[in-house]
């Protein structure tokens, strides 16, 4: 640790040195751009080891994205899927893709990405014995129930669905028609991985090696990430600056704060407390833009008094919660309500069509009163809302739409908070089936599209169906656009399975949450992906 | 002296394992904290069966307790979940905490006790009742106030230090944390020391060593104050190990890696490993601290003798 730091501060020097010498040599002032200077972010402490395949969360994603490039890349800005190391993704049935890899990629090690990184890649991220908590990606190819069986042993090491041509070449299978399948390689866990993550494990993990524009130069655990530019990267967006040192922060308030100092170049979690005051503090160098996350509240459709017959009920209650006055007090608007079942980041060609809940999800406290009562009224004159309480300001608005939902029925008592004190717990009760009220059901999307908003939350017995909602027309039309060989037209038919949500209702939504971050002054070209991460390479020091 | 620390020792064998015990149980209660790792979304059943399986947690709880309390014996303390050995994040934290606790221990008996003598010698005079004002007032503001005001006055709004401490956390980059976290427990050692110096000051063996012709320090120095210390003493040693371990406020105000740090993540994400292993020997330095200050009383007040 000693030895590290002290190359750290030789390198700051040089870097300052560096600095130094490039302004006056462009002698163009201190408005320029540097490309080798080094900018300071703020991180947390990722939860798992860093494999592509068992990370789940946006502190480690923040990296990944860094140093891997997979086959589709996400465009930082309208959030599209475009080809990065695919050369091309063929099919002639929805069901079997024959991916073509670009000529000239290599990881930062040297060693050529070819199709069998992916395979082998892929394979270890669906094989159970791996304990790969995003293993469910690779579930549609063919052969993922031996390898990842849903009790007991793995009965085969390797995916059947998948083949190697030849050095550039692979085939895949899927155990049913997928047509947007494609568009799904964006997400990390589809990422390339170089032999040594399967030689040297143990290394590997305590020093990633990837094939992105940046490589990892130093990794203390727990406090901080050192990542430069890669010189020989081959890709078109080469980073504009030298590198990026990721800082642990355990309160995003000193992060903050570190900030405003300026010992830290960009925070990307503004802390709820200082969201009043942050706009004048930073002027615009604050980013506050959508991010594919939303809240909604869904029903436990286990229980009689919510589920099957009580639609009334269900758009009542949302029509008796005040979301505008919510988001505008409480987040001072780093959250948007929400009128469909998706998110705006998708864009109109991931899917995203503003206002199909339509009425349902209106203000209406009068109209709210007469749902509810029309729908059998609250079953015995209550209703409780339940979420995990330790994070992301829960208990708040809670609080909030309670209250709502008393003034619009008259009554101070209707509606009440169940908090649960840990997310783990929170989690464990929703898995048996313990609500008897309306829950929080939250998202943050994997890949940008209206398909991953709707499936895993939707479909009949899907893996975070945690309401367990069931509805035969919305299977049907789900399968339909998955079956549909012609992409755009199968973004169009998600729309209509959401029109059915408005209908039924099974959950709430509530609002679209925002990503925000704030930038130093020598910072330019900040932006946001949809998945509310920096786009670090993109971003210039001067 | 030495049969007395041997039974002392003993003693703690069973307060060791009640508390961890009881801590161990404590974290189990929490719920399953497999199920917080897979984000909003349900967790996959076979991955969940199979870490259950790796970490132990598909067993009865006596049964982990045993594995686990057989595990430490052999010097492992587990893993925590993102795959880093407990033991490694211990060897992190424990010296940046300890560097803190000392930093803020040093500050409370240099000021604390000089402002208790001062006052106490000065009893009912005005130096005295502006310290016991001011006191008070430290008391009764928390520490996130102090922590956070400090931090931006001199962090943000003078530049004088970094409002946040880098990863090495230095001495000199500790002493406004360290000032933060001793400010409460100073107060109460001015107030103890205090107290107690202006009752002994009109002791019988004060008055003889002044009547001997003691000059005024040696009296004061060598009779007044070792006699007066055993309060302060017993107080500054269950500090140590409240400082220890519950410097997690002001750890997390400064963005100190420490214990309070591993502990709050732990505590969050249910990384039972983490917090049970660093419980565990936060309850060991509670007792050495303990006895500790136990054997300076015989040090500080020669009637007092340990058999």
């Amino acid at each position: 640790m000693r030895g590290g730091t002290h190359a750290g501060w030789t390198a700051c020097a040089v870097i300052v040195a560096l600095a130094a010498t490039a302004c006056g040599g462009s002698g163009s002032g201190s408005g320029s751009a540097d490309a080798s200077a080094v900018l300071s972010s703020s991180w947390g402490d990722p939860q798992n080891p860093l494999e592509p395949a068992n990370t789940n969360e946006v502190q480690g994603g923040k990296v990944l994205d860094m140093i891997f490039r997979g086959l589709m890349r996400y465009d930082p800005k309208t959030g599209e899927a475009e080809k990065m190391l695919a050369e091309k993704i063929e099919s002639s049935d929805a069901q079997n893709f024959t991916v073509t890899v670009k000529k000239g990629w290599t990881f930062s090690n040297g060693e050529k990405v070819t199709a069998k990184s992916f395979v082998d890649a892929w394979n270890y991220g669906a094989l159970v014995d791996n304990k790969q908590k995003n293993a469910y990606f690779f579930e549609y190819i063919d052969g993922y129930d031996k390898v990842h069986p849903e009790s007991g042993k793995a009965t085969a090491k390797t995916l059947s669905g998948l083949k190697v041509k030849d050095e550039r070449t692979f085939t895949v299978k899927l155990t049913q028609k997928f047509s947007t399948w494609p568009q799904t390689l964006g997400y990390a866990a589809f990422a390339p991985l170089p032999r040594a993550f399967f030689d040297d494990h143990a290394a590997w993990v305590a020093k990633p090696v990837g094939n992105g524009p940046y490589a990892v130069d130093s990794y203390t655990k727990g406090s901080v990430m050192k990542l430069r530019t890669w010189g020989d990267y081959p890709g078109e967006d080469k980073a504009q600056n030298g590198g990026v040192d990721l800082k642990v922060y355990t309160d995003n308030n000193a992060a903050y704060t570190d900030l405003q100092a300026g010992n830290l170049d960009l925070v990307d979690d503004i802390p709820a407390a200082q969201l009043k005051n942050v706009e004048a503090d930073l002027g615009d160098r604050y980013i506050n833009q959508p991010a594919g996350i939303i809240q909604t509240l869904a029903f436990p459709f286990y229980d009689k008094n919510w589920g099957e017959g009580k639609a009334k009920l269900r758009i009542g209650i949302s029509r008796a919660i005040n979301r505008k006055q919510i988001t505008e007090q409480i987040y001072q608007n780093t959250r948007t309500p929400a009128t469909d079942w998706t998110s705006p980041v998708l864009g109109k060609d991931g899917g995203y069509q503003a206002g199909l809940c339509g009425e349902a999800c209106t203000y209406d406290p009068a109209e709210a009163k007469k749902l509810i009562q029309a729908g059998g009224g609250l079953p015995n004159g209550k209703v409780t809302i339940t979420s995990n309480v330790d994070t992301g300001s829960h208990r708040v608005w809670m609080d909030a739409v309670c209250n709502s939902i008393n003034n619009a029925l008259g009554k101070d008592k209707a509606c009440t908070v169940v908090p649960v004190g840990t997310f783990a717990d929170y989690r464990n009760k929703l898995g048996n089936e313990e609500m008897s009220g309306p829950f929080r059901a939250g998202w943050q999307m994997d890949y940008p599209l209206a398909q991953n908003f709707l499936q895993p939350l939707y479909y009949t017995n899907a893996s975070s169906n945690d309401g367990k909602w069931s509805n035969e027309e919305f299977d049907r039309i789900v399968n339909a656009a998955n079956a549909e060989n012609d992409t755009a037209k199968a973004v169009t038919m998600f729309p209509q399975a959401e029109k059915i949500l408005a209908e039924k209702m099974p959950a709430i939504p509530l609002w679209y949450q925002n990503g925000s971050a704030g930038y130093s002054e020598r910072l330019s070209d900040v932006q946001l992906n949809p998945f509310s991460v920096p786009v670090y390479n993109e971003i210039k020091v001067s | 002296m030495g049969r007395y620390v041997i039974r002392r020792l003993l003693q703690m064998i069973p307060v060791f394992i009640g508390s961890t015990f009881l801590i161990f149980v404590m974290v189990y209660a929490l719920g399953d904290p497999v199920a917080a790792l897979f984000g909003e979304k349900a967790p996959d059943p076979a991955t969940a069966a199979q870490i259950r399986h790796d970490l132990y947690l598909d067993q009865p709880i006596w049964k982990q307790y045993l594995h686990y309390m057989g595990q430490i014996f052999q010097g492992d303390f587990g893993t925590a979940f993102n795959g880093q050995p407990v033991t490694e994040l211990m060897g992190e934290a424990f010296p940046v905490t300890l560097r803190l606790t000392l930093v803020a221990v040093v500050i409370e008996i240099a000021v604390g006790i000089t402002l208790g003598v001062v006052s106490g010698l000065r009893r009912g005079r005005s130096v005295d009742s502006t310290v016991l004002m001011i006191t008070l007032i430290v008391i009764s503001v928390p520490t996130f106030v102090t922590g956070y005001v400090l931090q931006y006055l001199f962090g943000v709004e003078w530049g004088i230090v970094r409002p946040s401490v880098s990863a090495d956390a230095t001495f000199g980059e500790l002493l406004l944390p360290g000032t933060v976290l001793a400010l409460v427990s100073l107060a109460y050692v001015t107030r103890l020391s205090r107290t107690s110096i202006a009752e002994n000051v009109r002791a019988d063996y004060v008055r003889t060593a002044v009547a001997k012709g003691l000059p005024r320090h040696r009296v004061i120095v060598r009779h007044l104050l070792r006699n007066s210390l055993i309060p302060v003493v017993t107080f500054i040693g269950t500090d140590i190990g409240v400082l220890m371990g519950g410097a997690i406020v002001t750890e997390r105000i400064f963005n100190i890696h420490g214990v309070g740090f591993q502990l709050y993540q732990g505590v969050l994400r249910n990384n039972s490993p983490t917090v049970v292993g660093f419980v565990t020997v936060l309850v060991i330095v509670f007792l050495l601290a303990n006895l500790l200050v136990d054997l300076c009383y015989a040090v500080l007040d020669p009637r007092i003798r340990y058999a």
